[in-house]
């Protein structure tokens, strides 16, 4: 029996703890300086909003712990002696290990922008973050957010919900356009604007300026110009969190450097999660992949390794979601921002302006690549079969039913999508009627 | 978080600017409750204006409240500030809501008098007789504190039930569902037995003084919900000459509900055709109670408490009512030596029909969530909860591998299923409890949940591994 000791209790770390326990009789302690639970960080937002309380964003009641011998350890990892195999701990204590897992994620990125340590200026990733703003945005009368990604538009909604208006400033000349799609983005920039949010797009953070108690009382935008507020929320994405661990002959470079089996340099050490750098990226994925899927399965890859069964992390099709405002968003396979070049693109777009679909496909083969969906949701199986499958645009569309996963007596929409790749491709597919043979035949 | 926002609303999900209008529909809804509460206080008002007024001045009030509540902001999931608010996060205006409605329950059923029903055919005062002109207009008899109950039931499902729709209008599963429940309220609960009665169908007593008998004519109030449906008088009436050939129907549908409606559509669609599509109970909870559905219990505790509980109440209404059968059958009132009516209906009406769904089941709303009756109690909910789990093509499918764990599922689970344990497997939610309101659908932020029938094949399997991932394999 060996000790195992996770750093930090995120996705990543609790699914690996899970998953150890599920296949051994290891002694697992799990640290974490944030939290004494394991929490859904990407609930935080609820927190704020009203909708749940921290106690609903714990997946897993308080005895579950115990019950799985799961040892928790609420703490600050000062330092890593990897010779000695110690953890220096906050407050003197130290703790040994036979394997250890760092899992610490993320913090917020700064730019060097002048006033960014001010009071009331954060970005928006733990719980300690939630703390302070539901402290520093009491009373105000407006906020300002930097950075158009996820977690800025997230921050918005926040404010939104305690009537708080917000400016939102990105840099880019409309909202995640490194990510989405333009008629994507400009789809979201509408519904931001709908929201009544004060979007600038192509405006840059120059500073933040002090009132005399050394808080915010204003920013000032690349152009000059001034903005009241209260509240500044930098929101221009995240980096690993591993500040900890230098001096200790872990390499490092943006994140923890970490092979296919997720070990770093040191033997016996291993990152995942948010913190984690591969050396050499999983095929079109980035080195660093700060998303709550990628840590689960970097958890469960991981834990088959600690149980003396090494296993690469091998992710299989890239998929994600997110939730602007009211619309939700799925992604399956890969659509980029900018379709390259051996890549056909169909965009269909409801009337409403909040609901489209796009189907990125291979220009010769007709091969199936990626999939956007807004206001309409998708069946994952469906597409993680079709990729495997490696089928055709037109198979998708003509089997489109299959993968609605919209709830029941929701308005379809495929005649009309279909009726429209055929105007847009001089193509004749016709949709088949949904069939549960074919749904479960995905699903095995 | 402490931001307790003393708000009184169940409207609004964040009381902000309340404009002109809202405060206006707000006052005339509240001038609608004041004058019931005027007429209980024995205050002359003239009932056969005053009536009209008030229960209209509700309807009125609280949709004209909602439409400016909802119609000025983008369609979407309005849960904002439910966990800041005194009154949907058990804070003092939860407490005042609770007492209240428990103290109504309290005096309807067991002191009708306090709210002026006129006993032993004296006349009706206060509050019931406000209600006299309406209860002559439809069967020319003065109203029992039933009628006023079901009337303001009727009145709280209708206009709740159109701030739902508007609440959920982007949502038409709720949407078409709502207006079933609205709809099934007002004509199969209220309006077809009221008229019924009128037409002398039922609740009828004769020129000589003497009573013919009643019957329930809720076609969809089926036993074992309907616990007294096999109750001598019950059947006695359902039987008697002047009612037919209505009374004979009735027995016969009440019958068949039980025995092969129930079944064959829980079979198709799960038990959410009944409990949140046509029950009253149900109707109720979806609608008046929807601001409470948070505050039932997640915890494995309270699920194990559940399964005790409401499998208990189903037995003791099935000895119940075996033991009523035998004593209708063999003409007699007791069983082994018990009265059957003191060992057995009488236990049964106070402490499951009167204080369980009643008192517990509505009047704690706001203390243990909408469906406390429904989960912990409700034998016809038992009964299709086995169906359900065990023989049924319902299930919630779970999305592959998109649930990112954050709990709205759970949270606002009325029935207090554990949504996000199953989904955050990647498993199906097959769960004899879920009574199919589809909100947790509908609050996933990332499309994960999909009410649905379809083939059993399957259905309840854990998958072995969430799919998106080739890291782990089956192995062979």
């Amino acid at each position: 029996m060996q000790h195992i000791v996770i750093i930090g209790n995120g996705i990543s770390g609790i699914t690996t703890a899970r998953h150890i326990r599920k296949k051994s009789d290891h002694r697992i302690t799990v640290i974490s300086a944030e939290t004494d639970h394991f929490f859904s960080r990407t609930a935080l937002m609820y927190i704020y909003m009203g909708h749940m309380k921290y106690e609903h964003t714990k997946p897993y009641e308080d005895w579950f712990w115990a019950k799985n011998r799961i040892e928790l350890k609420r703490a600050y990892v000062e330092s890593v002696d990897t010779e000695a195999r110690k953890l220096q701990l906050s407050g003197g204590e130290q703790m040994d290990y036979d394997k250890l897992v760092i899992a610490t994620g993320s913090k917020s990125n700064k730019f060097g922008w002048p006033g960014q340590d001010l009071k009331a200026v954060q970005g928006l990733y733990s719980y300690q973050d939630l703390e302070s703003m539901e402290r520093d945005t009491q009373g105000i009368s407006r906020a300002v957010v930097v950075g158009g990604g996820l977690i800025g538009i997230e921050m918005a909604e926040m404010l939104l919900s305690r009537n708080i208006p917000v400016t939102f400033l990105v840099r880019e000349d409309s909202f995640w356009n490194n990510v989405l799609p333009k008629e994507e983005s400009e789809m979201i920039n509408r519904h931001i604007r709908e929201h009544h949010v004060d979007l600038r797009l192509g405006t840059e953070l120059k500073e933040i300026l002090s009132d005399d108690n050394g808080r915010a009382r204003a920013v000032v935008t690349g152009d000059g110009e001034e903005i009241a507020c209260q509240f500044v929320g930098l929101t221009a994405g995240v980096s690993p969190n591993i500040g900890f661990l230098e001096g200790s002959g872990i390499e490092t470079e943006r994140g923890v450097k970490v092979d296919p089996y997720l070990e770093t340099s040191v033997k016996d050490v291993f990152a995942i999660g948010d913190c984690a750098e591969f050396k050499e990226p999983n095929g079109e994925r980035r080195p660093i992949e700060q998303v709550w899927y990628t840590g689960r399965m970097m958890g469960e890859a991981l834990a088959n390794t600690l149980c003396d069964k090494p296993t690469k992390y091998e992710p299989g099709h890239w998929f994600n979601s997110a939730k602007f405002f009211d619309i939700e968003y799925q992604t399956y396979g890969w659509v980029w921002a900018q379709p390259k070049e051996n890549e056909a693109s169909f965009y269909w777009e409801d009337v409403s302006g909040k609901i489209c679909l796009r189907l990125v496909f291979d220009r010769n083969s007709h091969k199936l690549l990626g999939v956007n969906n807004f206001g309409i949701r998708l069946r994952h199986h469906a597409f993680d079969k079709w990729f495997e499958q490696e089928k055709k645009v037109e198979y998708v569309l003509e089997h489109l039913a299959d993968a609605n996963f919209d709830p029941e007596l929701y308005k379809k929409y495929e005649h009309e999508i279909v009726a429209q790749f055929n105007k847009d491709f001089s193509a004749s597919v016709s949709l088949k009627k949904k069939s549960w043979k074919r749904i479960l035949e995905l699903v095995s | 978080m402490s931001t307790a926002d003393p708000s009184l609303s169940i409207a609004n999900p964040h009381p902000k600017d309340t404009d002109v209008i809202q405060k206006i529909s707000l006052a005339v809804a509240c001038i609608g409750v004041l004058i019931l509460f005027m007429a209980w206080g024995n205050v002359p008002v003239r009932a056969s204006i005053m009536l009209p007024v008030s229960l209209l001045s509700i309807i009125i009030g609280t949709t004209v409240y909602a439409v400016r509540t909802y119609m000025n902001v983008p369609e979407g999931i309005k849960n904002n500030g439910v966990w800041h608010k005194s009154l949907t996060n058990r804070g003092v205006a939860g407490w005042i809501v609770g007492l209240i409605l428990t103290g109504f329950y309290v005096i309807l059923y067991w002191f009708p008098g306090y709210i002026g029903f006129g006993q032993n055919g004296a006349a009706n005062q206060g509050l019931v007789a406000l209600f006299d002109p309406l209860s002559m207009f439809f069967k020319g008899k003065p109203a029992s504190q039933w009628f006023v109950y079901g009337t303001l039931y009727t009145v709280s499902i209708f206009s709740l039930g159109i701030k739902f729709l508007l609440k959920y209008r982007h949502n038409r599963y709720q949407f078409i569902r709502t207006l079933v429940v609205i709809a099934s309220q007002l004509f199969l609960a209220y309006l077809i037995p009221e008229i019924l009665a009128g037409l002398n169908y039922n609740d009828v007593t004769l020129a000589d003084g003497s009573y013919v008998g009643y019957f329930d004519t809720d076609i969809k109030n089926t036993w074992p919900l309907d616990y007294d449906f096999f109750y001598d008088w019950h059947l006695d009436a359902m039987q008697q000459e002047a009612y037919q050939p209505v009374g004979i129907l009735y027995l016969i549908i009440g019958i068949a509900m039980f025995l092969v409606v129930t079944p064959i559509i829980t079979y198709y669609v799960g038990k959410r055709w009944y409990c949140s599509w046509i029950c009253g109970c149900g109707g109720l909870a979806e609608t008046a109670g929807d601001p409470f559905r948070h505050l039932s219990s997640k915890k494995l505790s309270a699920w194990k408490l559940e399964r005790w509980l409401i499998h208990g109440v189903m037995i003791f209404i099935f000895v119940m009512t075996a033991a009523t059968l035998y004593g209708y059958f063999y003409n007699t009132g007791e069983i082994f030596g018990l009265n059957i009516y003191n060992n057995f209906q009488k236990p049964y009406g106070f402490a499951i029909g009167a204080m369980f769904s009643g008192v517990i089941g509505v009047g704690f709303y706001p203390m243990l969530g909408n469906r406390v009756w429904c989960r912990f109690g409700c034998p016809m909910a038992g009964y299709m909860g086995i169906i359900q789990r065990f023989k049924s093509k319902f299930r919630i499918t779970t999305n592959g591998g998109q649930c990112i764990s954050c709990g709205n599922c759970s949270t606002y689970c009325e029935q207090g299923i554990d949504v996000r344990a199953y989904a955050q497997k990647g498993q199906n939610i097959v769960r004899a409890s879920c009574v199919g309101c589809g909100i947790c659908s509908a609050v996933c932020p990332r499309g994960v949940l999909k009410l649905e029938n379809g083939p059993e094949e399957g259905r309840v399997d854990l998958p072995p591994i969430i799919i998106g991932n080739k890291s782990i394999k089956v192995s062979g």
